[in-house]
């Protein structure tokens, strides 16, 4: 809790005052408590699954049965194409990158409404709730992908399924990397709002469904033409979705101009967001 | 040297719901800071006062508050409820912030406004351990390296690897606090700890706090038991509708505490005459000390009665009878036989021993009548003539700090016998 931003003469360590500036956070005490983010993640991995049966198994399931609806609805009886990729492969992996963003958006958009019994009796940087839940989502992530992984291999062994990985694939990290600024950006965004009003969060459980149907991830990219294709080319996840069925399936193109775009709009919403955030976070006390 | 300094600390609340006026409110507000004017909504702004329905929609929870706690002194913030102490700790904690003004500090804070924040009940009382202590502040390896004395000291080491929503309550707390307790600021601040928690939970806990003071740190500690903030605090601030009406030793702010806040007084002038009797004051005190004075129950009563004779006067009784504030009684006592008084005498005084009474407010009913030829005649009849306060006592710390049940506490003799 020292902060060495305050007048040395006098030794005082920390001064409490109504106003920051714009854009102080303090990523020095956010890094001393980086034990405190990693027990949060702890927390929320192991409280979820204690006394359920499947256990982290459930990570499992959600993805498959998703991807099994999917595949009935849109494929078998809209008969939606998926530009020659196998169907079960083509939604899994659209949906095992959409719950990534779709998680680290919706769990930190409601950061202070969840939390006030907290932050409401101590006092710890208050970004270390949502920064700890993109990290939680990330081990989500990477177990999901593990999924993947082991689902293609049975598809391309027994069903005969194609794939092509290309090298463009190590840019999966930073793929990663931007839904987590993108998400959490927005959920900060939102979680300031939502302190003085709730009607968002209820706006925002259903526009978060939308926007999945608005980016492409039960249809490719090269399914939508004229004015729609263009619309879709401005959601700046369209280059996430694209570029990683690109690197794993060889369809569409690489997409750099589109991933520059997504990364000055993630960035750009990030900063914004940690402004907005912080400006709530000294007073939202009183209100929520 | 001084480790806190509060300079010009408002704080401002804002009344009633928050709902689409405050859209209204927050576009003006915005807009008039655009046109570099100033709040709006700061000019308006009530006072912190329970009493007043006010039409204002703001209210000033804390106006204008100035004090400074040097290192090592325990500081007592009392104040009746809703007069800013849970603003003024919140504010220092960091969970809100203030309106206007500033406080410096020297040294790393941690609060205590409540045992086991962040508790998770699917947890176990381990991993407990390691996520309330991070949410206070600590590093994992700090609480890694005192692991094992807060276990000791919770008391709960059969139950560590059990989720701790299979604690009773006591065990809960206690785990929590020795969390709390393992902490190691420059400056603690605590809130209402001792209001929950059985005797031996007090007791830990009071000990504690009085251990970390002896150690040179810095205690800010609110409560309305004033046992506990007469026994532990070496200063005190009194907060009054947002305002601090008296800094000092805590004594004298425990005094105004009670001074400023009840109707009750010790000592009540009068002017009765009858039959050349002339009573004109009545007061209770402690012995050896001035009417002004708080009574403290564990030394001697005094109710003492003034008066000025023109004759002798023989045969009068006096009776007194004590009420709780609702007016329930508690006591009635009839001096021993007739008392007489003669002309160079101007007082009398009636004096109850060290100990008998309870902490409480009584209300007295005083009864002076004459014996006579003619049979009784009454002098002076006056329901509610006083009241007063008997406060606590300081107590040892270890002891249990909460109020006694009932209106009198004697101590009585203990006989052995053999038969």
């Amino acid at each position: 809790m020292l902060h060495d931003n305050t007048n040395k003469n006098e030794g005082w360590t920390e001064v409490i005052e109504p106003k920051r500036s714009l854009l102080d956070v303090n990523l020095k005490e956010l890094w001393r408590y980086r034990d405190l983010i990693m027990l949060f993640v702890r927390r929320d991995f192991v409280s979820v699954y204690k006394q359920t049966v499947l256990g982290p198994l459930w990570l499992f399931i959600q993805p498959l049965f998703t991807t099994i609806t999917f595949y009935f609805v849109f494929s078998k009886i809209a008969k939606i194409p998926t530009d020659n990729v196998d169907p079960i492969l083509f939604y899994l992996s659209g949906i095992t990158l959409w719950n990534y963003f779709s998680d680290c958006f919706s769990k930190t958009s409601n950061t202070f409404v969840a939390n006030a019994g907290i932050f409401g009796k101590v006092y710890f940087p208050r970004l270390a709730t949502p920064i700890s839940i993109v990290i939680s989502s990330l081990i989500k992530l990477g177990i999901q992908v593990l999924l993947f992984a082991g689902i293609a291999l049975y598809r391309v062994y027994f069903h005969g399924a194609q794939i092509s990985i290309n090298e463009t694939i190590l840019f999966l990290p930073i793929l990663i990397i931007l839904m987590a600024i993108m998400g959490l950006g927005l959920g900060i965004i939102f979680s300031a709002l939502t302190t003085k009003y709730r009607d968002l969060s209820f706006l925002l459980t259903f526009g978060i469904q939308l926007l999945m149907y608005a980016t492409p991830i039960i249809y490719p990219l090269s399914y939508t033409s004229g004015k729609l294709n263009k619309i879709l080319s401005y959601n700046p996840l369209t280059p996430i979705i694209e570029n990683f069925r690109y690197a794993f399936f060889g369809i569409g193109q690489l997409d750099i101009q589109g991933l520059i775009y997504t990364s000055v709009f993630s960035i750009t919403v990030l900063i914004l967001g940690v402004i907005i955030f912080n400006r709530v976070e000294k007073n939202f006390m009183d209100t929520v | 040297m001084e480790v806190i300094k509060v300079e010009n600390l408002y704080k401002q609340y804002r009344l009633g719901q928050v709902t689409t006026g405050s859209i209204a409110h927050d576009f003006n507000r915005w807009w008039q800071t655009v046109r570099g004017k100033e709040d709006p909504y700061e000019k308006i702004t009530g006072l912190n006062n329970r009493e007043d329905s006010g039409s204002n929609d703001y209210v000033w929870a804390l106006q204008d508050i100035n004090f400074s706690v040097k290192q090592g002194e325990v500081l007592g913030i009392i104040g009746r409820n809703g007069a800013g102490k849970s603003t003024l700790l919140k504010i220092l904690s960091k969970v809100t912030s203030p309106t206007k003004g500033n406080i410096k500090i020297k040294g790393r804070i941690a609060s205590l406004l409540e045992v086991g924040t962040g508790f998770h009940p699917e947890l176990t009382g381990r991993e407990n351990i390691f996520l309330n202590g991070a949410i206070l502040g600590m590093t994992k390896s700090e609480i890694r390296s005192k692991f094992d004395e807060i276990v000791a000291f919770s008391g709960v080491e059969k139950y560590i690897d059990t989720p701790v929503k299979r604690y009773s309550s006591g065990m809960y707390v206690r785990l929590a606090f020795a969390v709390a307790a393992h902490l190691e600021p420059e400056i603690l601040i605590v809130d209402e700890v001792l209001a929950v928690g059985d005797a031996e939970f007090q007791k830990k806990c009071l000990g504690k706090m009085k251990d970390v003071s002896g150690e040179g740190r810095t205690v800010l500690f609110v409560s309305h038991n004033m046992a506990a903030v007469k026994s532990l605090c070496t200063k005190g601030i009194l907060l009054q509708n947002g305002k601090v009406i008296i800094e000092g030793a805590i004594d004298s702010v425990v005094k105004k505490y009670y001074g400023g806040e009840r109707d009750s007084f010790n000592y009540r002038l009068c002017n009765y005459e009858v039959d050349g009797f002339h009573l004109y004051s009545v007061g209770v005190k402690n012995s050896n000390k001035a009417f002004d004075d708080e009574i403290i129950r564990d030394r001697e009563i005094i109710i003492e009665f003034n008066y000025k004779l023109e004759k002798d006067i023989n045969g009068l009784y006096f009776n007194i009878k004590l009420k709780d504030e609702e007016g329930s009684f508690i006591l009635t006592t009839l001096s021993l036989g007739e008392i007489n008084i003669d002309i160079d005498s101007n007082c009398i005084k009636m004096v109850i021993p060290a100990g008998f009474f309870n902490e409480g407010t009584f209300n007295l009913d005083l009864l002076v009548i004459q014996k006579n030829e003619n049979g009784y005649k009454s002098y002076i009849q006056e329901p509610d003539f006083l009241s007063f306060d008997v406060l606590p006592e300081e107590r040892p710390l270890g002891t249990w700090m909460g109020k006694e049940l009932g209106f009198l506490r004697h101590t009585f003799e203990w006989k052995k016998l053999l038969k």
